[in-house]
């Protein structure tokens, strides 16, 4: 007899909201307690999330792609099957919340450890400047909403109905007659937000818009025979967004150094094997770069900053996003307290986030608080690239390939491992002189590492 | 059916009911041999005798206090205050003793108390004040305020047979102003029932008394200017009021507009406005808005009146406002 609330679970103390990816149930079907329901994305982590009960789905309240505040009801079981049939023959799909895009953080496609290959963003083709943007945040009366409800009228065909009250503000009179469009034909109700999602629409009403990214350009759309339209996924649709906006608000500047990586190449070939033997995996480049990168910030603390407004935040913890390429697309896992570890714990921490990385089982915060972003993309054999900046930080340290060179020392060639080091900074912020001081001393903590030092 | 103005139809209720229950009886300052200040009881001495219509002393607190006495003992009194203003002074009289004494003692207090009211006439502030909002926050009152010449009859009928006290609005501006049909048989109109007194789908006008008739010509105006439909909602009782009908009309339009003539602030309307928002939030398709006085005691100056009270004009803006929202 129970009607039960399924609520957009907490995943993490401090996420506010999540997206439903997917439904595992529709309506009218059972579900065991336990079993999956339904996949949410909380900005970049999916999770699987158990039914708290065991019944029949009779109402899904947040559609897939709709973002609602945690603890908010999602959907309703019912216990009881006779109950449940009256519930469902009524009709219960609602339009949910707004599929909404709120997460700010992103990174440049690079990867730290990961061996699968992946599109190195820096290097990706420049997304166009999204179309127009949804006209979120337009007010829709209470009584609008409730016919949206009634009238199983979705966020995104609400979106496109013209206004003729005040300020373009869809009145009764529209939704009902856009209803009753709909009714008759003339409109046809909006499917999904994939791109390929162009239908119809009444007069004057806009065509149905895919997110911002590279699927939004405006040019007409072409297809040849055979060609596959790929829908995006969560990820990489938030990954589209963060890039443009980024872009959008950070004046990027690129500073190039190159770094003499001869002593590190050594120091972890000397190591590698004790060291895999003692740890369970493999001894990087990455722990050493973030060592030396968390000692040039310790020097210059002001690149460990975000802006906000007219202030500049210097963030007291050293918070080092890294790159990691996985099959859902790229994510940033954050070392938390990056100042507070040594090589070694910095490399048990790039271990451990890249392996939950790939496993999905990172949480909502593990990619978050990030204060300082480093992709390393030379593992692709890049040499060097042009990392966009992983909002709302104000610099980026992106990692080309170490390349065997001949290079001048006192006069004489010398053969060295060689590799180039790019950081994209927010000239809002960041001077030249600021930026080239920093990389000078990134360059000096790797180049003058001690070559005797012990792992610890 | 009889076409009379509301203050005979006033007059002709009172003459039915005394002619109908001996227990009736009015009382109030000249309105025997005068025939009171408005000539509502002309003629009520002649017919009914002193003992029924009684000249009382210059005394609204010894008025309302013989009235609440008379009707313990099982008489039905009207009392008029002259000018609703007036009520003051008899208002312990009213809000402790007529609105508490059956809560109490189980007694029955069926008086009747007349309160012309409003302004429109220029009778200065103090001969216009609107006195519901005052009485409207007493449990224990009846409230009535009819619009029309057929209700000013069929309420203050239904007023002096309730068991309870019953305040009755009389609005001095109606008067002599407006004419209607009124049964001559002995029809009552319910207390607690509105009237829709004209329909439309686009925004709803809730009002009562004067500002009835104005909302109407506001909303002839929109009508034939903009196209503009709306529903005229008359309370005709205050308290209780229709909660039935209100809730009809914002479900049919999803716009309410509450008018009258009291100051807006912790008026009626607040009321009604508020009960809009909680009841019936998600049948709103704008903000429930509401017109009243301005703050401020109705002045003398007929321009100045003009500009406190509320008019066609400006109900007839608000009401463009709301159906183009």
């Amino acid at each position: 007899m129970a009607r039960i609330e399924v609520v957009m679970p907490q995943m993490g103390e401090s996420i506010a909201e999540g997206t439903i990816v997917k439904w595992h149930k529709n309506i009218g079907e059972a579900v065991r307690k336990d079993e999956i329901l339904l996949e949410i994305s909380t900005d970049k982590v999916d999770s699987e999330i158990p039914s708290p009960a065991a019944g029949i789905l009779v109402e899904i309240v947040a559609k897939e792609q709709a973002t609602v505040a945690v603890q908010t009801v999602i959907a309703y079981l019912e216990t009881d099957a006779t109950s449940a049939a009256g519930q469902i023959a009524s009709g219960q799909i609602h339009p949910g919340a707004n599929a909404d895009t709120t997460s700010s953080a992103a990174g440049a496609a690079m990867n730290a450890d990961a061996p699968a290959p992946t599109a190195a963003p820096a290097l990706a083709p420049q997304a166009p400047p999204a179309d127009a943007p949804l006209p979120r945040g337009r007010f829709y009366s209470p009584l609008v909403l409730s016919i949206a409800r009634t009238e199983q009228v979705s966020m995104e065909e609400l979106e496109q109905i013209p206004g003729s009250g005040e300020g373009g503000r869809v009145t009764k009179k529209d939704i009902l007659g856009y209803v009753n469009a709909r009714k008759s034909g003339q409109v046809a109700p909006v499917a999904s937000r994939g791109p390929e999602a162009v239908s119809s629409t009444a007069p004057g009403a806009a065509a149905s818009r895919p997110p911002a990214g590279p699927a939004s350009a405006k040019a007409p759309l072409v297809r040849g025979q055979g060609d596959q339209v790929i829908p995006m996924t969560n990820v990489q649709q938030k990954m589209a967004q963060h890039m443009v906006a980024s872009i959008q608000t950070s004046p990027h500047v690129a500073a190039v150094h190159e770094v003499d990586m001869t002593v590190i190449v050594k120091h972890r070939s000397d190591h590698a094997a004790a060291f895999e033997r003692s740890e369970g995996f493999k001894l990087t480049y990455t722990p050493y770069i973030i060592d030396a990168v968390v000692r040039a910030i310790k020097k210059y603390p002001l690149i460990n900053a975000s802006v906000e407004g007219t202030s500049i935040v210097r963030k007291s913890a050293i918070n080092i996003g890294m790159a990691v390429a996985s099959e859902n697309g790229l994510i940033v896992p954050v070392i938390k307290h990056a100042e507070e570890k040594s090589l070694l714990g910095i490399a048990r921490a790039v271990h451990d986030l890249a392996e939950r990385t790939r496993a999905r089982k990172l949480m909502p915060e593990d990619i978050q608080g990030g204060t300082f972003t480093i992709s390393n993309y030379g593992v692709f054999g890049t040499v060097f690239g042009t990392p966009i900046i992983n909002q709302p930080q104000i610099a980026i340290l992106g990692t080309g390939a170490i390349v065997k060179r001949p290079v001048v020392i006192n006069d004489a060639i010398a053969i060295r491992s060689i590799a180039y080091f790019t950081m994209s900074f927010d000239h809002r912020v960041v001077d030249g002189m600021l930026g080239g001081m920093f990389m000078d001393s990134i360059v000096k903590n790797l180049e003058g590492f001690d070559a005797g030092s012990e792992i610890k | 059916m009889a076409v009379m103005t509301y203050i005979e139809a006033l007059s002709r209720g009172m003459w039915e009911e005394m002619e109908r229950d001996p227990s009736v009886f009015l009382i109030g300052e000249d309105i025997g041999a005068y025939g009171g200040a408005f000539k509502a009881t002309k003629g009520f001495l002649e017919r009914f005798g002193q003992e029924r219509v009684i000249d009382a002393t210059l005394s609204e607190a010894a008025i309302v206090g013989a009235s609440v006495g008379a009707a313990l003992l099982g008489m039905r009194p009207v009392a008029e205050m002259q000018f609703a203003d007036f009520v003051t002074c008899g208002f312990n009289q009213m809000v402790v003793n007529a609105a508490k004494t059956h809560y109490r003692w189980h007694l029955p207090v069926p008086m009747v108390l007349r309160l012309p009211t409003g302004g429109y006439i220029h009778g200065g502030p103090y001969h216009s004040t609107s006195p519901e909002a005052w009485f409207f926050h007493v449990p224990g009152l009846k409230i009535v305020a009819p619009s029309t010449p057929r209700d000013a009859k069929g309420l203050m009928k239904a007023a002096i047979r309730d068991d309870n006290p019953v305040i009755v609005l009389e609005f001095k501006y109606l008067y002599r102003r407006i004419k209607g049909e009124v049964p001559e048989d002995d029809s009552v109109t319910p207390i607690g029932v509105g009237e829709i007194r004209r329909e439309g789908d686009d925004l709803a006008v809730i009002t009562y008394g004067s500002t009835v008739h104005f909302a109407l010509e506001a909303a002839e105006r929109l009508s034939q200017q903009e196209g503009i439909e709306a529903t005229i909602l008359d309370l005709r009782s205050l308290a209780p009021f229709d909660r039935d009908l209100v809730r009809h009309v914002v479900q049919r339009t999803g716009k309410a507009l509450v008018v009258h003539e009291d100051h807006l602030t912790g008026g009626v309307g607040a009321e009604i406005a508020a009960w809009i928002a909680e009841e019936m939030f998600t049948s709103l398709d704008a903000p429930v808005r509401r017109i009243g006085a301005a703050d401020v005691p109705v002045p003398f100056a007929p321009p100045l009146e003009e500009a406190v009270l509320p008019n066609a004009a400006g109900i007839h803006a608000a009401m463009l406002d709301l159906a183009r929202y």
